[in-house]
């Protein structure tokens, strides 16, 4: 299968492994990835802050990209984040109709139809579960909201990880509440958003697991910043890392918080 | 006091209700004096206030699921839910005629108040003409919102509640802060306190158990129902075809005050409206599960008009606006007119968990107050503190689940934040940043540049590797979290060295 990359823009500007390990995992499974480089985000910020007016024209920018790659021969999208699917999805189409933009608005709801979130991509439409990974760790998996609510996952992504070998998956309780991210929430309302995130950081920590994964480098941003915050010794790594990761090592180290030193 | 139901009935046709306007909120129940954020760094601070929530929410959520998940067909009723709402909206003005025909050819009397201020006007004026100094009431949501109470306190009327929960709230000179449980926000302890100190007549040996508890306010309230005259209550559905009306309730004291008095007022907001009586078996099954986690609720009180020697002798309906014909006007945003206020979505909601229902201002709190409250009042401004309410919520989606009549609150949510921008009357800083965002992201090579510009966080990480302290507003942030350094690589990077092109 030709598979469209969605990097997304935190995951190619600030989080790169997960994108990077979602391309490694396809072609390991011998699919052909293909990168639309003119691309640069969904438009979700804008959109749930309220600037629907200015999200259009980033919408019909990220609908002709992956519409182009469809065009030319792309069998999936895929992006490494339920949130981005959620907005391709849901809120896409009713951007533009917003706009009175109905071609827009069709187009939108053309290119979501073959649009897909990774654990979606492998189990629902490649048929996988056990992917080959190897990931010798204490797991815990929070399932994000959009992934839950929005794409209606389900357990799809926990049935990849137990088809990981190595991988000690332990429950986290109270999982299907929100960590508290939420975008600009977690700036414009960020006590509460820290209430929700302490919350979140005790289950985690309860559930004694070395490494918390999830769908979406935000949320994960959100949990492994405030895990880091605290020094608590456990991180965050995304679900496309432990299922890219084999027993040859990973090609991407899996850290998000990296506790090596860095420079400038 | 004799009544005339043809000849009010015929006064209150000739009555306008002229182009929708928002509601006027005489008392600032719709609206409260701070912002979200402002109101939640208070209650976030209340420990007390935060154990109560976490356990009652915890609580009741636990019940509503279970007895949610024993009905085969709850998705079915939810959708079924959702298709009549829309159907009455879709019909609103003649469906609320045909009412008016039913309760008036029943003996009862209706009145149409265009906002919360006449709505005050129609009820103070109607005990007045009783003669009674003070009324007895069931819970109620709409005269909430109006400020009745204040308004006959201010005309020498006396308003008790009857509620259990929202009479410790008046008791203890507060505001509510639940639909459903006004008084959630408290604790027996707490509870028992208010009584000793603001109950008349209390047992100085009061203890903080339930039953004790219960008892005190049975013994403080029989009284008062037996010497009223005069009953006030809401709705929680009236049924078009027939004009009944209808409230549900837990305690059997919202059915003394429907009974005993010799004139009973309700208001009503016009969307609690159902076409059929048939309807009725839908909501039924819907709301008591939806709200208090039980099969069935103790009392479900009907009436239809005026029964000849049993009851109220006298049924004033008043029928209220209050900025709904506006919401109606919006195709989406109508939406929000199907709530039949169970509270499932306050119970389920991450945020009202932990600020409660107070930070919200309005007495519509939660998710579905955070859509309604500034749909109501409209936006006035980006200093509005109702344009706060849409952003109180990180759209994760449960309230909608929780939803018995499917009410796409994330996107209402979303709906009302573009509606708070749209209300800037100058650029805002936010607004800025959005704007050069959006230039960035939809101009592939401004984006490359962008990206190539955050590798500054490099910097600021320092041989940390993680940013710990930023400037406002991104403070928000790293006062709780950590940012991790920018990757020394972007993705598109990586492809480039590795897959090559661009």
């Amino acid at each position: 299968m030709r598979i469209a990359v969605v990097a997304t823009c935190l995951g190619d500007a600030l989080f790169p492994r997960a994108p990077i390990a979602t391309v490694e995992l396809l072609e390991r499974l011998g699919h052909e990835v293909v990168f639309p480089a003119d691309q640069t985000c969904c438009g979700q910020m804008h959109v749930n802050t309220g600037y629907l007016d200015a999200a259009l024209p980033i919408v019909r920018h990220h609908v002709e990209v992956f519409g182009r790659a469809l065009d030319r021969g792309a069998d999936a999208v895929v992006a490494p984040s339920g949130s981005c699917v959620g907005c391709v999805r849901h809120q896409h189409a009713m951007v533009a109709r917003r706009a009175g933009d109905e071609g827009l608005a069709r187009a939108a709801e053309h290119g979501a139809e073959r649009t897909y979130e990774l654990s979606e991509l492998l189990v629902d439409v490649l048929g996988v579960t056990d992917v080959g990974a190897y990931y010798p760790h204490r797991v815990t998996y929070h399932p994000t909201c959009h992934s839950l609510r929005m794409l209606r996952v389900g357990d799809t992504p926990l049935q990849l990880l137990r088809a990981v070998r190595g991988l000690e998956l332990v429950e986290l309780p109270d999982a299907d509440v929100c960590c508290g991210f939420g975008g600009t929430f977690a700036v414009k309302n960020a006590e509460t958003s820290t209430a929700m995130l302490a919350d979140k950081m005790a289950s985690v920590l309860s559930s004694k697991a070395e490494v918390c994964t999830a769908g979406d480098s935000s949320c994960l941003m959100h949990i492994g910043g405030g895990l880091s915050r605290l020094r608590s010794g456990v991180r965050t790594v995304h679900l496309a890392e432990i299922l890219a990761s084999t027993d040859r090592g990973n090609a991407s180290a899996d850290l998000v918080f990296d506790t090596a030193e860095v420079g400038p | 006091m004799s009544v005339h139901p043809g000849r009010a009935a015929q006064r209150s046709r000739t009555v306008e209700l002229g182009m929708p306007t928002v509601a006027s909120d005489p008392h600032r129940h719709l609206r409260g004096t701070e912002s979200f954020p402002a109101a939640a760094h208070k209650a976030l601070a209340d420990t007390q206030l935060r154990r109560n929530l976490g356990h009652a929410t915890r609580t009741i959520r636990a019940k509503r699921a279970g007895v949610v998940s024993e009905v085969d067909d709850w998705e079915e009723l939810r959708r079924a839910g959702e298709a009549i709402k829309a159907d009455t909206m879709a019909r609103l003005p003649e469906l609320l005629v045909e009412l008016e025909s039913q309760v008036t050819a029943r003996g009862g009397v209706v009145h149409w108040a265009r906002d919360a201020e006449e709505a005050n006007r129609i009820v103070v004026d109607l005990v007045r003409g009783t003669g009674a100094d003070e009324v007895v009431k069931v819970k109620s949501m709409a005269t909430q919102e109006t400020g009745l109470n204040e308004a006959l306190e201010g005309a020498g009327i006396a308003a008790l509640e009857t509620d259990l929960a929202e009479l410790i709230v008046q008791l203890s000179h507060d505001r509510p802060s639940h639909f459903l449980v006004p008084a959630i926000h408290r604790n027996r302890a707490e509870i028992r306190e208010i009584f000793l100190r603001e109950m008349p007549d209390v047992d100085p040996s009061l203890t903080d158990e339930p039953r004790r508890l219960a008892m005190a306010a049975r013994a403080h309230l029989r009284r008062k129902f037996l010497a009223a005259k005069v009953g006030i209550s809401g709705v929680n559905f009236a049924v078009a075809d027939t004009g009944t009306i209808s409230v549900v309730e837990s305690e059997g004291n919202g059915r003394m005050c429907l009974t005993l008095p010799e004139t009973l007022i309700t208001v009503m907001g016009v969307e609690k409206l159902v076409p059929t009586w048939a309807d009725l078996e839908v909501f039924l099954q819907l709301l008591p599960r939806s709200s208090t986690g039980e099969r069935m609720n103790p009392y479900t009180s009907t009436w239809t008009g005026v029964t000849p020697g049993d009851g109220p002798q006298a049924f004033h309906l008043v029928l209220l606006d209050n900025g709904r014909s506006n919401v109606l006007a919006d195709r989406d945003g109508r939406q929000a007119l199907h709530c039949i206020r169970c509270s499932a979505c306050l119970n389920v909601c991450p945020v009202y968990e932990r600020t409660g229902g107070h930070a919200y201002g309005s007495i519509y709190p939660g998710p579905i107050g955070a859509v309604l409250s500034p749909q109501l009042t409209g936006i006035d401004g980006p200093d509005d503190v109702n344009a706060s309410l849409p952003y109180a919520s990180s759209l994760c989606g449960a309230c909608f689940d929780a939803c018995p009549v499917r009410i796409d609150i994330p996107n209402l949510l979303v709906q009302q934040r573009a509606a708070a921008v749209d209300a800037h009357t100058r650029p805002t800083g936010q607004d800025v940043a959005m704007q050069a965002a959006a230039i960035a992201m939809t101009t592939p090579g401004r984006f490359k540049l962008a990206e190539r510009a955050l590798g500054v966080g490099r910097v600021l990480a320092g041989r940390k590797g993680r940013i710990t302290s930023l400037p406002w507003p991104a403070s928000g942030w790293t006062n709780a979290r950590d940012l991790p350094a920018p990757p020394a690589e972007t993705f598109r990077q990586w492809w480039a060295r590795t897959h090559g092109g661009d």
